[in-house]
């Protein structure tokens, strides 16, 4: 009975999604307020019913009723309450769901928050909203329905696959979903915009927090995934450019390249046309990355569905909403206003040029993703793209871009001098060099990419800290007035800082594991000991264990380094219900770095095979994408405050004309008439 | 040809099931075991997604790994270790793909959109540029306005 409620949510969801992907769109046509009421309707009844389907699912797996065909796939009687509820999404279709669900939300969130928007820009937002709701509900209904019957229904089920019971699961999917559905918000306002045919401040303004969400998301889920496979694959590798992980990069990387020509549409109204591409492109390649990677196109550790009907049915719908919108691009773009001039040396041009190099990086990623696809399609000649193309490609890409990223925010915006430039970063600029001469003393040339990557950190990190410094005019004026201004820093600032130097965090995290790590492969018996990276490791104990699921041989060893004496435990677990084994490493985490141990079979000799690295500073990869996401969160903070104060003071001048947000208050009115003469312009 | 194929049937038969790098597999000799992990990261498993043979635990890998190391142990260059694997299993094996006419796109692509878009940057910078008039000073009545929003900002 659960799973017909689901089934019947599913279809009146699709129904409404068609609805709400043309009732407001011929409302904004006709002007009329009924119909484009319609939609918000449609999108809030959308969420309800969404939000019914899925949870009839979960509790289908709750109840672990096996005549549901997913549910007997992915799970059984003794998989624990918190693996079941995962595996929810732990599937094709189950993961598709969710993916329709945050759309939902993301779609109610524009219903309900866009009051304030222009009624015919929130209208077309939920039409294409609607649209792309339909196109995916309608592949989950025909083509991967979750709810399919078993019968007759197994008395146990299968099992979900032991590699994703893990809490990882329980967080990763649904993080990652809100970042690539995230995007669909920027894709909806820019083909709204379009179809519009105006973007004005107002839009940038509404747009950008979405953004920001997406992109916080989308940083967030890719820093926990790396870490769950850190921790899981049992080799101590942190990134494997397999095409899943590309297919998340890639949108990551446009959204980070939206996150700051948004910024520069909001401030000084240009680069406007170039912001909705973006936009456009961003959402196609996170719809690549979530279901083109699944489809069997590319095969993959993450490739759960390997149907082609379903690839063919993907494979339309990405063609069908990226040829459209480009053609709507292509076709309404010219005709939008350009914004406001600036000189080659100033904060936008900044901003051209890093949009340039993470789309150059993006294309890297792309070709190296995809290229071997093309090979075998046109020359039925198979090749590899491994790690050693992205050595040579996106890591001098990534560097140059890092050289620039602390000279964007000492950049006046609209027009600056080099000498000056040059003069603010002295400081940053001198470290930089000190931490290269200091670590080609120390460690030698022959990590000569390593050296400078480090060297990169520390000018991104003193870049970071030197934006609040010139911002308090420490050392210029008395620490008083310096502490005044430094609690008049706006929030969005110190998003800008701490996303900055949690760039270079990461940095220094992954030069120093590529270039230091070290790592002893030998058979061990209990009281063996072995060094490694200053450690001296014991092997205590080996002994059978017995999981809720699994068995397992566990090894219990003693490090011993300069920090006292730490026990780590590795597993190698045997799940009996698929006959897979799985490895659970044994990680000593520290500042300085990891002693990570994985175990495998017993050797002939009696001995276990034992795995183990010393990985310097590895944890600074995922602490610096973790500020990353938190100074986005502090930016996001920022703006709803000066949004929420926009809406406050909209009331009366809202009658002057329609000017979405409102009047141009949200900003500090700072006495340059350029900008105000900008947001005019591009309104 | 055919003592390589026997080689390599006497691999298969001693190999059973491997795991990646095993303590077995290693040489004694340090340098050639150090030649061996440098190679072995650049060679794909060809059952795997995008593991090196050294990372990987299928049995195929571990296979490629001892014919890697008997190949280093026979005398061969790094060069004569590689291609003959190559000859073997075709380009699929290499993780970093092969310079020729098909993957030029693949090599240059990066760098044609850098250059390329760095080129249409310049362009428009050029067209955006203009001469940008300078900021005119604030009239009297302006700066009255600004004093009272500033004003009125700070009494809030």
């Amino acid at each position: 009975m659960t799973a017909e409620i689901g089934q019947f949510a599913l279809i009146l969801a699709l129904v409404l999604s068609a609805v709400q992907a043309l009732a407001p769109l011929a409302g904004a046509w006709r002007s009329d307020p009924m119909l484009m009421a319609v939609g918000r309707s449609a999108a809030l009844l959308q969420l309800l019913f969404v939000g019914v389907a899925f949870v009839s699912l979960a509790a289908c797996y709750v109840q672990n009723d096996f005549s549901v065909a997913l549910v007997a796939q992915h799970s059984n009687l003794s998989q624990p309450l918190i693996y079941r509820i995962g595996a929810t999404w732990g599937s094709h279709e189950g993961s598709m769901l969710l993916w329709v669900l945050i759309l939902a939300i993301y779609g109610a969130a524009v219903a309900i928050f866009g009051g304030s928007l222009r009624d015919t820009l929130q209208a077309r937002v939920l039409a294409v909203q609607g649209m792309v709701g339909a196109a995916f509900l309608g592949f989950l209904l025909f083509t991967s329905n979750p709810f399919t019957r078993l019968f007759p229904s197994p008395p146990d089920g299968a099992e979900l696959n032991p590699v994703l019971q893990d809490p990882g699961l329980v967080f990763h999917p649904p993080v990652l979903y809100m970042g690539y559905v995230g995007l669909s918000m920027a894709f909806s306002f820019g083909v709204a915009a379009l179809i519009e045919g105006r973007v004005d401040v107002g839009w940038a303004r509404w747009v950008r927090p979405w953004v920001l969400t997406a992109w916080l998301f989308l940083t967030v889920g890719i820093t926990m995934g790396s870490l769950w496979a850190y921790y899981t694959l049992g080799w101590g590798g942190w990134w494997f450019w397999d095409p899943v992980e590309n297919a998340s990069l890639m949108p990551w990387l446009l959204a980070t390249a939206l996150l700051h020509s948004s910024l520069v549409l909001e401030r000084r109204g240009a680069l406007v046309s170039w912001t909705i591409l973006l936009a456009i492109l961003a959402f196609s390649l996170s719809l690549v990355g979530t279901f083109l990677v699944r489809s069997g196109v590319l095969t993959s550790v993450h490739a759960f569905a390997l149907d082609a009907r379903r690839g063919v049915y993907i494979l339309g719908i990405i063609a069908v909403m990226t040829g459209t919108s480009l053609a709507l691009f292509a076709w309404r773009a010219p005709s939008l206003k350009t914004g406001s001039l600036f000189a080659p040396l100033s904060r936008e041009y900044a901003i051209t040029v890093n949009n340039l190099f993470l789309l150059a990086a993006t294309a890297t990623v792309f070709l190296g993703t995809f290229y071997p696809v093309f090979m075998d399609v046109l020359h039925g000649d198979k090749i590899s793209v491994g790690p050693p193309y992205y050595r040579m490609t996106f890591v001098p890409i990534f560097m140059l871009l890092f050289l620039l990223v602390s000279f964007g925010p000492m950049l006046n915006w609209k027009r600056d001098e080099m000498s000056r430039l040059l003069a603010r970063v002295r400081w940053p600029a001198a470290l930089a060099g000190g931490v290269l001469i200091a670590s080609a003393i120390v460690f030698g040339v022959g990590h000569i990419v390593s050296i400078l990557a480090l060297a990169l950190g520390a000018w991104l990190i003193a870049g970071a800290a030197l934006v609040l410094a010139r911002r308090w005019r420490l050392g210029e004026l008395s620490l008083a007035d310096s502490m005044d201004l430094a609690r008049a820093t706006p929030l969005a600032v110190i998003g800008l800082v701490v996303a900055h130097a949690g760039l270079g965090i990461t940095t220094i995290g992954i030069a120093s594991v590529s270039a230091w790590q070290t790592n002893k492969v030998l058979s061990m018996s209990p009281g063996q000991s072995v060094k490694l990276g200053g450690n001296t490791i014991t092997m205590m104990a080996v002994q059978p264990i017995v999981g809720p699921n699994y068995e397992a041989n566990q090894a219990r060893f003693e490090v011993a380094g300069p920090f006292g004496v730490r026990t780590l435990v590795s597993e190698r677990r045997l799940f009996p219900a698929s006959q897979t084994t799985t490895t659970d490493a044994g990680i000593n985490w520290g500042f300085f770095g990891n002693i990570y141990i994985s175990v495998a079979d017993p050797n002939p000799d009696g001995g276990l095979t034992v795995r183990m690295w010393n990985h310097p500073f590895v944890d600074w990869i995922w602490a610096g994408g973790l500020l990353m996401a938190f100074g986005g969160a502090v930016s996001l903070a920022d703006r709803s405050l000066r949004v929420a104060k926009v809406e406050r003071r909209v009331v009366k001048p809202r009658a002057s004309g329609p000017r979405g947000v409102g009047p141009p208050i949200a900003e500090p009115p700072i006495p340059e008439p350029g900008v105000a003469s900008a947001e005019a312009a591009a309104s | 040809m055919r003592r390589s194929v026997i080689a390599l049937l006497a691999v298969l038969a001693l190999a059973g099931p491997a795991r990646a790098v095993l303590p077995g597999e290693q040489l004694a000799d340090p340098r050639l075991e150090a030649r061996a992990r440098a190679i072995g990261a650049h060679l794909r498993c060809l059952v795997c997604q995008n593991q090196s043979i050294d990372d990987s635990d299928a049995a195929l890998a571990g296979d490629l790994r001892v014919i890697l190391r008997e190949r280093l142990l026979a005398g061969d260059t790094d060069r004569q270790a590689v291609d003959f694997i190559v000859k073997r299993y075709g380009h699929y094996v290499l993780l970093k793909p092969p310079f020729e006419p098909e993957t030029l796109l693949l090599w240059l692509g990066p760098a044609l959109v850098l250059v390329g878009g760095g080129v249409w940057v310049a362009l428009m910078a050029k067209a955006r540029s203009g001469p940008i008039a300078p900021t005119p000073a604030l009239t009297p009545e302006e700066r009255e306005q600004l004093a009272q929003r500033l004003d009125a900002e700070s009494a809030s």
